[in-house]
């Protein structure tokens, strides 16, 4: 059996079995889709300026945005409260008492969690479209998007892998989740649009990490901003620091 | 069986083994063979280094000193080449609930380059009406069987049952003990950790007893430490003023019971139901006891390490 075979079998396994879950299924997939319908449903018909001389429909904003927290939650908050049972549950240590690889395994998990956060942002950017009309991007545009979309997707996966090792068991996995990515939601533009006079200090410490940059670069995406290869920059030096704290601290066994 | 190891019968082979943790050692110079074939029951109290043990074999933990073969492999060396030939159920183990289990089966078989055919394992364990069955909705008993069709799903040649029935009901423990019966019929060698004596007397064919990190006594389960060879006791009760005999040797236990112990029964109750006839008197409460392996284990892993006890 070769590694590309165990490798597509294992992405197939694991999506059966997200679907399947009820956890899983509503808090990752409908969710974000829900908070979409709400927020434009509630917010969608008022304009917002973006920059002072750039104003877009709230509806565009809210597309955008909720296309980035469906990856952030499609890929940290899932792989992180899933690992956090498995290792919990011994699926973790069975798994390591078998000869697939390692690299395997992890990869599944990874292209599993970049493949759900593609389908939702397709979907949210046809929810705009359909209903409020917000511009998809094309061309070039698109091209950078899609590096955007992929980069911050791997990046938050690897951040998911990274968090399970201050995840003392899974019962607290939740917690730890939200504890650290709701606030850095709310002072990224997520949720609350950052208006011209949010306080700076808030913006810096936002700058600081990975969500606000990945939010404008999608937001580059649909509103027609200007795209900024730094944001793409800091989310992968994010990822990549998350990789080598996984690589060095990551826990196959029930923490104790 | 391949044939690169067909010459030798040691499976596992253990010397010197030692491991620590911290200040303290788990393992204090462990060896042990197992042969090719065999139940071997590792027994034990919490804590004596039965997992240690076991999970150095496996390659979860490295070892500090000794020497290690398992299938002929050094598992600090060559644990991917290992992984392939051994099976493993894990004391906590869990598995994706929302799988079926031929789903859960096929998943794993996935992993090894020369799988057993699932319906096959299916058929083995006794889970093949509950083949589309998801794994959320199995009992206790069935879990811990599928638990060992997952280890079996790579066709492994030793399998590792570590506290296979630890927490199970009576019914839920025979349903597992079966399967693990017939893995013998199918040539597999196990190395199965337990601390319940009748489940080290009902499968092994030979088991050893650890304690602080030592193996303290190895055999089977009839001869474990010289049981058979160890004085049965004679136990019965008289009527109050009946004293029996000086030469049967029995003594007072409370007061008008008498326990005598022999290592020729036949002979001395012939004697003792003799005497009772002549008298005559009635020989309340007769009973003959052997020493259960639950009495050598007590009596091994309580510190007090003693030979039978032979004149």
């Amino acid at each position: 059996m070769n590694s590309a075979t165990i490798l597509q079998n294992q992405i197939r396994y694991i999506n059966k079995a997200f679907w399947r879950n009820p956890a899983s299924a509503f808090f990752t997939f409908a969710f974000p889709l829900m908070f979409l319908v709400i927020f434009t449903s509630l917010l969608g018909h008022s304009k917002i300026a973006i920059s002072p001389n750039h104003v877009v429909d709230i509806s565009t904003y809210y597309v955008a945005a909720m296309a980035a927290y469906a990856v952030v939650s499609a890929c940290y908050n899932n792989i992180a409260i899933g690992l956090a049972i498995q290792r919990d549950s011994g699926v973790l240590k069975r798994t390591r008492g078998t000869p697939i690889p390692t690299a395997i395994y992890i990869s599944s998990r990874l292209l599993h969690a970049v493949f759900v956060s593609v389908i939702l942002v397709a979907i949210t950017a046809a929810y705009g479209r359909l209903f409020y009309h917000a511009s998809i991007p094309t061309g070039s545009t698109l091209l950078k998007f899609l590096v955007m979309l992929v980069v911050g997707a791997l990046a938050f996966c690897a951040l998911g892998f990274a968090i399970t090792v201050v995840i003392p068991n899974a019962d607290a996995a939740p917690a730890v989740v939200n504890a650290s990515i709701l606030p850095l939601l709310f002072v990224s533009g997520i949720f609350i649009p950052l208006s011209s006079n949010a306080p700076s200090w808030l913006i810096w410490i936002a700058k600081i990490f990975p969500v606000y940059h990945f939010a404008w670069g999608m937001k580059a995406g649909f509103l027609g901003a200007p795209f900024d290869w730094m944001h793409v920059v800091v989310v992968a030096a994010w990822g990549l620091g998350a990789l080598v704290v996984s690589f060095r601290f990551f826990s196959w066994e029930p923490r104790r | 069986m391949s044939t690169m190891d067909s010459d030798y019968t040691s499976v596992i082979s253990v010397r010197g083994l030692k491991k620590m943790y911290g200040d303290n050692a788990a393992l204090r110079g462990v060896d042990l063979a197992i042969r090719r074939g065999e139940i071997f029951a590792l027994l034990g109290p919490n804590g004596a280094g039965k997992t240690t043990f076991v999970e150095i074999l496996e390659g979860f933990r490295r070892r500090d000193a000794g020497d290690v073969s398992v299938l002929g492999i050094d598992p600090d060396r060559q644990s991917m080449a290992l992984k392939t030939r051994i099976g493993i159920v894990l004391q906590s183990t869990g598995v994706d609930r929302y799988l079926s289990v031929a789903e859960t089966v096929s998943m794993y078989s996935s992993y090894y380059p020369h799988p057993r055919p699932v319906d096959e394992i299916l058929g083995l364990v006794g889970l093949v009406a509950k083949r589309n069955e998801r794994v959320l909705r199995l009992s206790g008993g069935q879990q811990r069987r599928l638990d060992v069709a997952i280890a079996l799903a790579g066709d492994p040649d030793l399998l590792f049952l570590d506290e296979p029935t630890t927490g199970f009901d009576p019914s839920a423990r025979r349903e597992v003990w079966e399967v693990i019966k017939n893995l013998k019929t199918l040539g597999k060698t196990v190395l199965l950790t337990t601390h319940f004596m009748d489940e080290a007397q009902y499968l092994a064919d030979r088991l050893a007893i650890i304690a602080d990190g030592v193996i303290v006594a190895e055999g089977d389960p009839e001869t474990l430490a010289g049981r058979d060879k160890m004085r049965a006791s004679v136990r019965f009760t008289l009527p109050t003023g009946i004293v029996p005999p000086e030469q049967l040797g029995a003594r007072t236990t409370t007061a008008n019971a008498y326990e005598m112990k022999t290592l020729h029964v036949t002979t001395d109750v012939f004697e003792l139901t003799a005497w009772a006839r002549s008298v005559p008197v009635d020989l309340e409460d007769l009973r003959i006891d052997r020493p259960t392996l639950e009495d050598v284990y007590l009596e091994l892993t309580s510190g007090v390490v003693s030979a039978p006890s032979e004149e």
